[in-house]
């Protein structure tokens, strides 16, 4: 099984929201700046969490993807 | 391998203790500068790295798995792991690494990144109840969030720093009850001083927690069964509730160096600017270093003040810069200079912070409004400026690690937008260091030693 593994580096996250607009499913807005995250989501969500990854202006997160058995 | 070639990017063998976010960032960065040598990492939890931050928050709220926030990886470190075992201790002389198994592991060059743990309960008695917990790792997370999807009828957090507020603030959007005890006069006050701390009393309040400050908790009850069902206040008053979370600080992990002739102590392990571990003595060693939570080292922007951060960016920054001097020669090596930086967030709020709040004794509201909790306020010391924390600003952060770089004036002289009418720097009114924190103490008097004298100072009242 393949999973995706996110770390996000909020001190450099300033809130710009592009990951929640292209993962939805991942990233979420919790008031104004506090981003949550899923930090290991389902394969799936591969896609949509690499553009974001790509997406985000201050680029602040980062992206594995890895092979379970 | 030699003495003249320690620095080498080629060979050797190097080990690195501690398999947590500083460990992980340190070996990636050990090898992306071309080092092929033998890396091992020596971890005492039986998991790869992962993530923290998110286990006060997504994880307690159930939106993510306690073990799920493994870190990903930047590259295939090809790295021999012995997790779930503890070194226990070190040899200099002979340049292994005891592991609690009883196995030696050799070294060339050593890491140090052993971090810290949560401080415990102090009466072991009480701490050993079910539903006394602490929260520090992912197995602490997963025990907490079964205790708190039992619906307990009410939850005591006691400590309102960082994690003991994100613990309370994750407590009410799940709906549950909670008292944070808190025995400074705000929340977060070591850190942001009551001033700012005060804006925390009321985000604590809106937010439905029962939060007392200036009060402490004195005892823990269970019931026949060992389970949590009170708590004593030093007010007079108890507290019926089933789950504690002691959220009283950390523990630097430096036992285990204990003998071994380093500089290691319950304050940290001394390291020098570029990350070499002092010995007993305060001479550096050159083939031990440093990196993350358990690191002290002397920062040119605060004085030369050794700093020990538990900061997520001081983790990784620091990390990367022993990696780079553990595999450089002298005249390549790379002096430790990141400005600290540090995120929380709580009740739909996001606080950052730059700099050092808590080495500025005054502080100033330069945009935004205290009352909106949309704020950067700035903390300065002796005319200069130190430190800034905002609520929901974020964006400005870089803007004031500039200044603190710059080590600008401080009250601040430029004009700026969203200024706020009163631009009076006040007292940032942190806590005296020198107040004790538990009951009385023994306190010596006097410079020379045949001036000493020994008065007990009584607990506070």
């Amino acid at each position: 099984m393949r999973t995706v593994r996110i770390v996000v580096d909020l001190n450099r996250c300033q809130g710009y929201g592009q990951c929640v607009f292209l993962a939805p499913g991942v990233f979420e807005l919790h008031g104004e700046e506090a981003l949550m995250y899923d930090p290991g989501p389902d394969e799936v969500q591969c896609l949509p969490v690499l553009r974001a990854a790509a997406a985000c202006p201050v680029q602040a997160i980062q992206v594995q993807k890895v092979d379970q058995e | 391998m030699t003495g003249t070639d320690h620095a080498s990017r080629a060979g050797g063998r190097v080990v690195i203790v501690g398999a947590s976010l500083a460990g992980l960032r340190a070996a990636e960065a050990l090898r992306a500068e071309g080092f092929t040598g033998t890396l091992t990492l020596v971890g005492d939890e039986p998991y790869e790295p992962y993530d923290r931050p998110p286990l006060s928050k997504q994880v307690l709220l159930g939106r993510a798995d306690a073990n799920s926030t493994m870190l990903p990886r930047a590259a295939a470190l090809e790295a021999e792991w012995r997790l779930g075992v503890p070194a226990d201790a070190l040899d200099l002389t002979a340049k292994q690494v005891r592991l609690a198994s009883g196995e030696q592991v050799p070294f060339d060059r050593l890491l140090i990144a052993t971090g810290t743990r949560a401080r415990p309960w102090p009466n072991a008695a009480e701490a050993a109840l079910d539903g006394v917990l602490v929260l520090r790792t992912s197995d602490d997370t997963a025990a907490l969030r079964r205790e708190l999807a039992a619906g307990p009828r009410r939850v005591l957090v006691v400590g309102a720093g960082f994690t003991g507020s994100e613990i309370a603030s994750a407590c009410r959007e799940l709906r549950l009850p909670v008292t944070v005890v808190e025995r400074a006069a705000t929340p977060l006050a070591g850190a942001l001083g009551a001033v700012v701390g005060s804006v925390a009393i009321q985000l604590h309040r809106e937010h439905g927690v029962d939060l007392r400050c200036g009060v402490s908790v004195t005892a823990l009850e269970g019931d026949s069964s060992g389970h949590l069902r009170r708590a004593y206040l030093d007010d007079g008053t108890t507290l019926d509730v089933d789950v504690a979370v002691v959220a009283l600080g950390s523990l630097r992990n430096t036992e285990w160096l204990r003998g071994s002739g380093l500089g290691a102590g319950p304050r940290g392990v001394a390291c020098d600017a570029g990350c070499r571990v002092f010995d007993m003595y305060g001479i550096v060693t050159d083939d031990v270093f440093a990196a993350g939570d358990v690191a002290r080292y002397p920062h040119p922007v605060f004085g030369f003040e050794f700093l020990a951060l538990e900061h997520w960016s001081n983790a990784v920054e620091q990390a990367q810069v022993a990696a780079h001097n553990m595999v450089s020669s002298q005249s390549e090596r790379r002096p430790y200079l990141h400005v600290p930086t540090f995120w929380s967030f709580q009740f739909g709020v996001g606080i950052k912070s730059v700099g050092v709040p808590s080495y500025g004794e005054e502080v100033i509201v330069t945009q935004g409004s205290a009352d909106e909790r949309r704020f950067v306020a700035l903390y300065g010391h002796q005319g200069r400026t130190v430190g800034a924390v905002t609520f929901d600003q974020g964006k400005w952060l870089d803007f004031y690690r500039r200044q603190i770089e710059m080590a600008a004036p401080f009250p601040p002289a430029y004009r700026n937008v969203d200024r706020p009418a009163s631009r009076r720097p006040v007292p940032a009114e942190f806590p005296d260091p020198a107040v004790p924190t538990e009951g009385p103490r023994i306190e010596r008097t006097g410079h020379s030693p045949a001036e000493w004298a020994w008065a007990l100072v009584p607990a506070r009242a």
